[in-house]
């Protein structure tokens, strides 16, 4: 027979449970709700579920003319160029940050931190009209160059501490034995790197590939990208369209979290923003 | 070379990519905000006040609802990863609480809508379970919509943060409390939160800005007036061209932003001194 005490732990999961249960409802629910909507073909109130279900609204988005496939195509264009853009900037200034004695070193990281630390909105609009009067409002160009100011922060800060994390020894050893300064950096010091590196251009893909604003003020709308085709669907009333796009934008932001943690090591970790 | 230039030189062309598309465009809309017809001058802040006051304090409240919400419920989670008595409950906790912090705002503003809509899951659920009738479903589309939107989103990461720093709080001071017969709840509100407050205040900074400066979740939830100085600065760009006004409600929610980050600046300076 169970002891009163554990009777009374057991009884604790009444509380939990629905504690838990109310989590999951208010945290899937929406997610279950978009799923949902991705394979419907007619629901109208008061039906609390669809009436009909099919894959028309597949067929729709992925059409010629559906525009999901250019959105698509964009989006991974820009995202791919933006990581390009960011780590050939964030490679020497991430080396620089960790190696060589630079003055005003945490001012220089801090610096990079500017654009999540302000409200960018305003930022974005001025760009935009900067970027119209030289020529790349509404192109491809111009949208990576936003997205890499944004996303410069990961990308340096993780390639600092990336790079901190490698031991100096392992440099001057291949120094001593002949090695010239590029050769050791190509050979030893990149390759140490490239998890932490790799990382960083995760962080960096995935914030390309969920830009809103910044596509919004200098992409739109000659530039369609996979947001800003979501936010059109939705404002239409095509909730099909829009949850169908939602779960395109869904997927690799969920995958890339997943494994991101493979390549983020706890020695990197603990020295980003250092 | 000497070190240092070539530290510079290689540290160059990254902050030169800052410095052009940020800080000088920050510039141009703190500049711009005083840029009227005939000059110089104070009018688009006039104007500003004049068309959008209402805005401007939903905004404030909304945003600092949210926060309120997401630091209660970053300590609620945080709480009870540290102090959880049961294992599994606790790793079932550490799954649940964070799958929102992944999923990207505008996605957030488009599923909310559906879930929250007049005839939306949340709805039907509660009118299947019997908790009410169809007659009573209400739309939440409106300042709750855009509130419930923030929270869903901002406390895991709050929460993230605050649980990390809860766990390198020193156990023996906890332990001690609750061998001295002290409630989980008074170890919680007078040893732990104590010792994370700086964290906390960092998540919740963050959070404050990110949510002032989120355009996608106003305009998908609730567009109507009143609503948040975003979606005015937006409006006034795109429906009239008027840069002027637009830069003042920038610069007004600038101010904003920076007022929180000054005040946690004097609080924990003042802790120091």
């Amino acid at each position: 027979m169970m002891s009163n005490r554990s009777r009374l732990a057991a009884l604790w999961w009444i509380p939990r449970g629905l504690i838990f249960g109310l989590m999951a409802f208010f945290i899937f629910g929406p997610l279950f709700n978009m799923l949902l909507w991705t394979v419907t073909e007619k629901w109208y109130f008061p039906h609390a579920l669809p009436l009909e279900y099919g894959f028309s609204a597949w067929g729709r988005v992925f059409a010629p003319r559906g525009g999901a496939l250019e959105s698509l195509g964009n989006s991974l264009i820009v995202a791919i160029l933006t990581v390009a853009v960011s780590l050939a900037l964030a490679i020497p200034a991430g080396y620089a940050l960790a190696r060589l004695k630079l003055p005003l070193r945490s001012l220089i990281l801090l610096a990079f931190l500017i654009p999540q630390a302000f409200p960018n909105l305003t930022v974005y609009v001025n760009v935009a009209r900067i970027f119209y009067e030289i020529g790349l409002n509404g192109t491809i160009a111009g949208v990576v160059l936003v997205h890499a100011s944004h996303g410069l922060v990961y990308a340096v800060w993780i390639a600092t501490a990336a790079f901190s994390a490698i031991d100096v020894e392992l440099e001057q050893a291949a120094r001593s034995i002949g090695a010239g300064a590029l050769r050791t950096f190509r050979d030893i010091t990149l390759p140490l790197a490239a998890p932490g590196l790799l990382a960083s251009a995760i962080f960096v893909f995935l914030e390309s590939l969920d830009e809103f604003t910044g596509s919004y003020f200098v992409g739109a709308p000659d530039v369609n990208m996979l947001p800003l085709l979501l936010y059109t669907a939705g404002s239409g009333g095509n909730y099909q369209i829009a949850s169908i796009t939602a779960l395109l934008l869904l997927v690799p932001s969920l995958i890339f979290m997943l494994i991101v943690e493979r390549f983020l090591k706890a020695d990197v970790l603990s020295r980003v923003g250092r | 070379m000497p070190r240092r230039l070539l530290g510079l030189l290689l540290v160059l062309p990254a902050l030169s990519v800052i410095a052009l598309l940020f800080i000088l465009p920050l510039v141009m809309s703190a500049v711009g905000a005083f840029r009227v017809e005939t000059g110089w001058g104070l009018g688009n802040f006039a104007k500003s006040f004049d068309l959008y006051l209402n805005d401007i304090l939903f905004s404030v409240g909304i945003v600092s609802l949210s926060t309120l919400l997401i630091g209660l419920g970053a300590i609620a989670i945080g709480g009870y990863l540290t102090l959880g008595a049961h294992p599994l409950a606790v790793t079932i906790l550490r799954w649940l609480y964070r799958w929102p912090m992944f999923i990207p705002f505008i996605v957030v503003g488009q599923i909310l809508r559906t879930f929250l809509a007049k005839n939306g899951m949340m709805n039907n659920t509660a009118i299947s379970l019997g908790l009410m009738t169809p007659i009573d479903a209400v739309s939440f589309l409106d300042w709750r919509g855009i509130v419930i939107a923030f929270v869903w989103k901002q406390t895991p990461f709050v929460a993230l943060l605050v649980a990390g720093a809860m766990a390198s709080v020193n156990r023996e001071g906890i332990e001690a409390a609750v061998n001295l017969g002290a409630s989980k709840l008074r170890v919680l509100a007078e040893i732990i939160v104590p010792q994370v407050t700086a964290t906390l205040a960092v998540g919740l900074i963050l959070s404050f800005v990110t949510m002032m400066s989120v355009l996608s979740v106003p305009l998908m939830i609730n567009a109507q007036s009143p609503t948040m100085l975003t979606a005015d600065i937006a409006f006034r760009v795109n429906a009239y061209g008027d840069y002027g006004v637009a830069n003042a409600l920038g610069l007004i929610s600038l101010v904003l932003a920076s007022s929180v980050a000054w005040i946690y600046l004097r609080i924990s300076l003042r802790e120091r001194a």
